[in-house]
């Protein structure tokens, strides 16, 4: 098995590879404007570094988001596109799912929130039993519409730095990794688990402004 | 390569997603997936709907171009791809999607001007554009006059428009016409049955101390609607035939003046006219006939490939690989403000110095 997982979701832009058993490269770069440019170098990079080629790939894996758009959809057609290429297939996961799984290697057990920044002051978040198991589907909303939901256990992800008020106990890690994407995905692999398509995850409608009926320009 | 560079292009500037495969001046596909009935209803492209449907349509339609081309990607000789200008959002999609695609195939990426592309289309419907070539380039986002001495390396501005582009004013006065967008294809089949002299609408930027190659379109948009409201105050009907007829009359007349003009005073004797406004079959007319006055050759490619597509970016693709101009890097990025002198963007090690501030450009639209 060998893995190449990309995630564009957050202002992360993070790449790694992975044999089924460990990570062989990664890189991760935070820089939430430049996700089009940081891409493919970085996949470059990560073969380099493991002294492979993108022939030798048996999936990619991709972060699903939920994200904000732009970012969003240049991991998801650099993914799709590899897929297509190849011929091998693109396993989608959540966003969310990935940092869960990487709070649970930093140390996290029991009970938690995954929140990233959904800009417009609100978050994408979800609730998560332990960090292999979401709670329901992944939402936006203002954290302070939330508060209840998310009181009295950590949260991670730069969603809950962002608002301590809410997020009083506030973990890492911050930002996401392709890395603990990877190893998500052999894991789920290897125990035949389905994934989600590579579409993504908006969460928002398009924001698009009905122009208002015609102005009439001549003074009445 | 053996003979003639095989290229696909791929375009995504506005809300077409478009994917053309070219063999040097040979057009073997152009695949096109179009977004703008989901956009009819908010009277206008919509940057986030546009670059939604970019990203569900991008591989369906590279696969679609190159099985109607008949070729396997193994054999293309580099990818090309529009870089800017256009929607930010939108061109991402395409130049993430084309640097994916180069790097697994281990094929040289090209990121190219669009401006450009919708004048090398031309070589695929008239072979080998003229040195220089004059070109009027107008669309919905763009009215403007091109000297291209190379179409690959020197591209100089004469004049574009000062306010509205002339497409722009097509899809206003279909509006205050209530005819739906785009204004464009049923102004120019109402003008059809219209009288063009019906209404004397204003020349706009035609006056002698007017820069002679700029266009202005927003003051005859303001005279249009004003007539039309007039009309409506005083309780009569509106002849909207008449006034298609008049309103396009008044654009295509200082269209092709101004085009012509530059033509003489450079002393070129091709004119070239492309984007999506050059489908206007008024325009065809009345260009072919000054065109004939004055001994100039007119060149213009059929309606479908004036309009958005990848052919175009795959025409000039190859033309950048026949001419062996420096692939793009890895790290190229979609530029919504990407001049019009520069036809492409080379790699680090062959980019000229300019200061034009990208980041600044992208932060506006990056995120949201
Ligand atoms: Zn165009």
């Amino acid at each position: 098995m060998l893995l190449l997982a990309v995630d564009t979701a957050t202002p992360a832009v993070t790449v790694a590879l992975h044999d089924g058993e460990s990570v062989l490269a990664e890189s991760n770069q935070v820089d939430a404007r430049r996700h089009g440019e940081l891409l493919l170098p970085s996949v470059d990079k990560v073969l380099a570094e493991a002294g492979l080629k993108l022939e030798a790939l048996t999936g990619i894996v991709v972060g699903v988001g939920p994200g904000p758009y732009t970012g969003l959809r240049v991991g998801l057609v650099t993914a799709s596109t590899f897929a297509t290429v190849l011929g091998i297939p693109v396993h989608g996961l959540c966003t969310l799912d990935g940092l869960a799984y990487a709070a649970g290697a930093a140390g996290i057990e029991g009970p938690f929130t995954v929140a990233t920044d959904a800009r417009r002051k609100e978050v994408y978040w979800a609730r998560y039993e332990d960090p292999r198991t979401r709670v329901g589907e992944p939402a936006v909303d203002r954290p302070a519409d939330i508060a209840e939901r998310v009181a009295g256990v950590p949260a991670v992800g730069q969603g809950a730095r962002l608002y301590p008020e809410v997020f009083p106990d506030a973990r890492e890690p911050e930002h996401q990794s392709a890395a603990a994407l990877a190893a998500l995905a052999a894991e789920r692999l290897a125990a035949g688990a389905e994934f989600l398509p590579a579409t993504p995850l908006y969460l928002r409608r398009p924001d698009a402004q009905v122009p208002k009926n015609y102005k009439v320009v001549t003074p009445q | 390569m053996a003979d003639e560079p095989l290229v696909l292009g791929i375009e995504t500037s506005c809300d077409e997603t478009g994917v053309g495969v070219v063999r040097g001046t040979t057009l073997l596909a152009d695949a096109i997936a179009s977004s703008v009935d989901e956009h009819a209803r908010f009277g206008g492209v919509v940057p986030e709907v546009a670059s939604r449907a970019h990203l569900e349509a991008m591989v369906p339609t590279i696969e679609r171009a190159l099985k109607e081309a008949g070729v396997s990607a193994r054999d293309l000789d580099g990818i090309a791809v529009t870089a800017g200008p256009g929607l930010a959002g939108a061109l991402l999609v395409g130049v993430s999607a084309a640097k994916a695609y180069a790097y697994a195939l281990g094929k040289p990426l090209y990121g190219v001007n669009h401006l450009a592309s919708h004048i090398c289309v031309d070589q695929l419907e008239h072979g080998p554009l003229p040195e220089p070539t004059m070109a009027l380039l107008v669309s919905g986002g763009h009215s403007s006059l091109l000297l291209a001495p190379d179409i690959t390396s020197d591209v100089r501005p004469l004049g574009a428009t000062i306010d509205d582009a002339a497409g722009e004013a097509f899809d206003k006065i279909a509006r205050v016409l209530q005819l739906g967008f785009p204004g464009g294809p049923v102004i120019d089949r109402l003008a059809r049955e219209g009288d063009p002299k019906a209404i004397n609408f204003p020349r706009g930027l035609t006056g002698p101390r007017d820069a002679a190659y700029d266009f202005s379109f927003s003051g005859l948009k303001t005279a249009v609607a004003r007539w039309i409201e007039a009309k409506r105050n005083a309780g009569e009907e509106v002849p909207v035939r008449d006034v298609a007829a008049s309103f396009q009359e008044a654009v295509v007349d200082v269209l092709t003046r101004k085009a012509i003009r530059a033509c003489k005073d450079e002393g070129v004797d091709h004119l070239m006219i492309g984007g999506g406004v050059a489908a206007n079959s008024r325009l065809r007319s009345l260009a072919q006939e000054r065109c004939d006055d004055a001994g100039i050759i007119l060149r213009v490619p059929r309606p479908k490939l004036c309009t958005d597509n990848g052919a175009m970016v795959a025409a000039l693709g190859a033309e950048m690989v026949k001419r062996n101009r420096p692939a793009s890097d890895w790290d190229l990025s979609a530029d919504s403000s990407l001049p019009v002198t520069d036809p492409h963007v080379p790699g680090a090690a062959h980019a000229h110095a300019h200061d034009h501030d990208h980041v600044h450009e992208l932060s506006k639209d990056n995120l949201y």
